[in-house]
């Protein structure tokens, strides 16, 4: 193809999109628009399925079976999200090998709260609080992205998703309506959580490099900045709610712009965690590769037994 | 490193009545598995009552270079809908 022609087909995409009308895998798209969605829509599949381990390590140790269940329930649906994402993913012609290959080689990345270390049952309550609420905020607006294969997949990811919000909020409810210790672990929770909450919705805008194609392709409909002041202002009213502090000294509402101000956030420790040094990179991609490698044999014998069964079937039909 | 296992396409009737719609794909090493997968996968909230999977490999699409021979030749051929048939007010039941 020439590059007027090239030219004359990217035109025509962008008006597509300007319209609305929805982008299908088998669709003519740039090269650039392509590698982007693979790149956003990879992370997100492999946020989805690191986010599993911080939570699979209390499902044995939840204080009741309602809370095993519903926790259990949960992880679930975070299998389940990144199995719809990984399947978006491939439309676009990649293979799911390859999309775990760049997971486990750290050439792809997933979201860094992951990286911290859940140390009570508290971080139950505070993930599924803060966590997923600052996941739906980031998602809601995915469910009208210009790429249908992702935009469908998002529709049912963020129905379920509010289940998991509002069981982390009932975590900390019953946390705080309990004794001091319950109240200062919920508080600890909290403390611990809450920057990294902020920092999950992405660099300022300033510094955000994908935000202006991202905008324009419908593959994000609102800036990181907006995104976080939209979380803040949702979350503070909870926390008075649960009777904790959000420990922020510099948080305050500010009548003239209707919204809450908030201090400086370190962003040395979010890009430190980005480049691999938060307190459990190495745990996370260890405990994923292993599950890779140790269940090589299974996947195999699985598709022994299938190829055997149809040989069988072939044979009798003769 | 052996095969990988095949992508299968699920369709899911929501309930009796209605038709088996596309939900989406998934990998497993047989039909068996791949309706197994389905269950976990696409119906944990009752969304289903009937599941179909075939082998992505088995579906023939059309390719949208092709639309317009496809499906432009429907367009100029308005006198297949009812509308395009001038009759006077007073015709009643039709």
């Amino acid at each position: 193809m020439s590059n007027e022609q090239i030219k004359n087909l990217e035109e025509i995409f962008e008006a597509r999109i300007a319209r609305d009308e929805k982008i299908e895998p088998k669709d003519w798209m740039p090269e650039k628009y392509r590698k982007t969605h693979i790149r956003q829509m990879s992370q997100h599949a492999h946020s989805e399925i690191v986010g599993m381990l911080p939570e699979g390590n209390w499902i044995t140790r939840a204080p009741s079976l309602r809370r095993k269940a519903a926790l259990l329930a949960k992880v679930q649906d975070e299998a389940g999200h990144g199995l719809y994402l990984y399947s978006a993913c491939e439309t676009l012609g990649v293979s799911r090998d390859e999309l775990y290959e760049q997971l486990h080689s750290g050439k792809a990345k997933y979201s860094s709260i992951f990286n911290y270390p859940t140390v009570t049952w508290a971080d139950m309550g505070a993930v599924g609080w803060l966590v997923d609420g600052a996941a739906i905020i980031n998602q809601v607006p995915l469910c009208n992205t210009s790429f249908g294969p992702y935009a469908r997949a998002m529709v049912r990811v963020c129905k379920e998703e509010s289940f998991h919000q509002r069981q982390g909020f009932e975590i900390m409810l019953k946390l705080c309506n309990g004794s001091q210790e319950q109240k200062d672990m919920a508080q600890d929770a909290l403390n611990r959580w809450w920057w990294p909450s902020l920092m999950m919705l992405g660099p300022t805008d300033a510094e955000s490099i994908h935000t202006e194609q991202s905008m324009k392709w419908k593959l994000k409909r609102k800036s990181n900045d907006d995104l976080r002041q939209q979380f803040i202002d949702q979350t503070v009213p909870q926390a008075e709610l649960l009777g904790l502090t959000i420990p922020d000294p510099d948080l305050k509402w500010n009548d003239e712009k209707g919204v809450y101000d908030f201090g400086e956030i370190n962003w040395d420790e979010f890009w430190q965690v980005v480049k691999g040094h938060g307190p459990c990179n190495k745990q996370r991609m260890k405990a994923r590769v292993s599950a890779w490698e140790n269940g090589e044999w299974v996947r195999d014998a699985a598709m022994a037994y299938a190829d055997k069964k149809e040989a069988r079937k072939l044979k009798e039909a003769i | 490193m052996s095969k990988n296992w095949p992508l299968w396409e699920i369709f899911v009737r929501s309930k009796n009545g209605l038709e088996h719609r596309h939900f989406g794909s998934l990998h497993a090493s047989d039909a068996e598995m791949a309706l197994e997968n389905a269950r976990d996968v696409y119906t944990r909230r009752s969304e289903g009552v009937s599941i179909w999977v075939v082998e992505s490999t088995n579906i023939t699409a059309s390719n949208p270079e092709h639309n317009g021979e496809l499906f432009e030749p429907a367009q100029d051929k308005v006198y297949r809908h009812p509308t395009f048939y001038d009759l006077p007010d007073e015709v009643k039941h039709m």
